[in-house]
């Protein structure tokens, strides 16, 4: 069966290296399309660095990464990079301030010389629900949350295999990140857009994903469905305090 | 030495309707619209979105607000003393050594040229006129108050080399050595990861009641305060929609208060679409 149809993303034994020190230590996992894995753990723990040597910003990792079945190596093409697209924690610092979200979202297109511009343009404001005005306006002129939609508009615009959200809502209020969640879950039940998460919160994880990986020091420790979250018992003592500092409130 | 002052009878803070606006290019803009709040040494909680105000109420007790910003209040007092009639000199004086303020991220609020112990020791000659070999073990007493548990190796540190809580730690001993009457803790453990979280707060809470301080815990983390604070605020565009006791987030009347609770991702019903706030204009009547 997996070989009929192969995961959207499979990792195997991924090892990061941050200068000497070993960040990632050997970590697997595969997410199916429309699927989606939450990994949480405390600062530090290596979780962002997952995603960083998955999208190809940390260079220094061995191991297996699969998109669709297909090895992607180190050293990226156009193909790769365009079969997953990142998103970051804080909005603002990764738009250029000088572009019109219009130039923002165009850019993809023209790196990836992709047709219909104008067309694609439109209607990924509309998938995330961005008015048409703010085509035209600088990512100084949008709210928080609206400044995020314009990055997950820009990170659907090339219709990646896989989305890497790393802290997607910890720079956002409450009601706005209601917003935000809302739209990823709506895209994932209607483009199976498969996803891997990051995030220091539980209850955000734990809503957005079907399986939640704890992650200390660098390793997974348990990796849970979400319906066996409440009363688990997990294997490492920092990955139960997270738990329960979730549970308790 | 502050006995004299803590017998008085005069509120810690009394602050009534409070106005701060800004100038845009569309006219004034108005940010804070009448707060008034009076409160002991208490904890006080103020949760709100960001852009509700809720920073700004307290910045501007320490004359921290931009140049542009215009205030205005019918009151504003500090233990009787009208924080409006003193000059900047006069602002001195209360700005950290009786109003302490923690901030958000720790690496910002900590110079990132000077160790530790030296930026401790600076502000212990400064606020408390200490001697410098004084200074020396005061600072070594504060680290290991906030519980750092190797003070002498903390002191010799540069911000960057300990952890964001280790350095909040280290933020909230610098604000300690001034032994102010008032602590505010604007979004103090944001940037912290939840476990963290829970043992800074543990920290605040453990040092307010063993020093008698007031505190202002400032939020958007609706969960986080109410089982910190005795009395929890809730702002809405630069107003005070609702007043709760802490620990009594459920009961909650305000739509405001109720659609920011009901809003939060939880375990009970996890995948489910989450209610989005409708915001409505009557609430700023």
């Amino acid at each position: 069966m997996a070989t009929v149809n192969p995961p959207a993303l499979r990792i195997d034994n991924l090892v990061v290296q941050r200068g000497t020190a070993q960040v990632v230590n050997g970590v697997s996992f595969s997410v199916p399309h429309g699927g989606s894995l939450g990994i949480v753990g405390e600062s530090g723990c290596g979780k962002s660095t997952i995603l960083r040597a998955v999208a190809g910003i940390d260079q220094q990792w061995t191991g297996q990464i699969e998109i669709g079945g297909r090895p992607i190596g180190v050293q990226r093409t156009l193909a790769d990079r365009r079969a997953m697209q990142m998103v970051f924690q804080d909005p603002l610092a990764a738009l250029n301030p000088s572009h019109t979200i219009d130039e923002i979202l165009r850019e993809p297109l023209i790196v990836h010389g992709m047709a219909e511009q104008e067309a694609r343009i439109v209607q990924a404001l509309q998938t995330v629900a961005l008015p048409l005005t703010a085509r035209f306006r600088f990512p100084g002129q949008l709210s928080g949350g609206q400044r995020q939609r314009v990055c997950i508009a820009r990170a659907l615009l090339v219709e990646p295999q896989v989305l890497l959200l790393d802290e997607p809502t910890s720079a956002l209020d409450v009601s706005v990140q209601a917003e935000v969640l809302n739209l990823l879950s709506r895209l994932r039940r209607e483009r199976q857009q498969a996803f891997v998460l990051v995030s220091h919160d539980l209850h955000v994880v734990a809503h957005m994903c079907d399986r939640i990986a704890f992650m200390v020091g660098g390793r997974f420790t348990d990796v849970l469905t979400r319906d066996q979250l409440r009363g688990a018992t997990l294997h490492h003592p920092e990955a139960q305090r997270l738990l329960d500092a979730a549970l308790t409130h | 030495m502050n006995n004299v002052q803590r017998e008085s009878a005069a509120p810690l803070l009394d602050i009534e309707n409070l106005r701060i606006s800004f100038p845009t290019a569309q006219g004034r803009t108005e940010a804070v619209r009448g707060v008034s709040l009076r409160m002991g040494r208490e904890r006080v909680a103020v949760v709100g979105e960001s852009g509700s105000g809720k920073s700004i109420t307290f910045r501007s007790l320490l004359g921290l607000l931009p140049a542009t910003a215009t205030v205005s209040a019918d009151r504003m007092c500090l233990e009787g003393q009208d924080l409006f009639s003193l000059g900047a000199r006069g602002m001195r004086a209360i700005r950290g050594r009786r109003i302490g303020m923690v901030v958000q991220d720790p690496k910002q609020g900590l110079d990132p040229l000077m160790t530790i112990g030296s930026q401790l020791v600076e502000m212990l000659r400064l606020h408390r006129k200490a001697p410098a070999a004084g200074a020396y073990s005061r600072a070594l007493d504060l680290l290991a108050e906030v519980h750092i548990r190797d003070p002498k190796r903390v002191m010799g540190l540069y911000p960057h080399e300990v952890s964001g809580g280790m350095a909040q730690r280290a933020m909230l001993a610098m604000i300690l050595s001034a032994e102010p009457d008032l602590l505010i803790a604007d979004e103090a453990t944001s940037a912290l990861d939840a476990v963290v979280r829970h043992r800074i707060l543990d920290l605040i809470e453990e040092q307010v009641r063993l020093r008698g301080m007031g505190l202002v815990l400032i939020s958007h983390d609706l969960d986080l305060v109410a089982r910190y604070a005795d009395r929890i605020l809730v702002m809405y565009a630069g107003r005070v929609m609702e007043e709760l006791r802490g620990g009594e987030m459920s009961a909650a009347r305000h739509p405001y208060t109720r659609g920011l609770l009901a809003c939060r991702p939880s375990l009970d019903h996890p995948g489910q679409d989450l209610p989005v706030l409708q915001r409505e204009a009557s609430w700023l009547q």
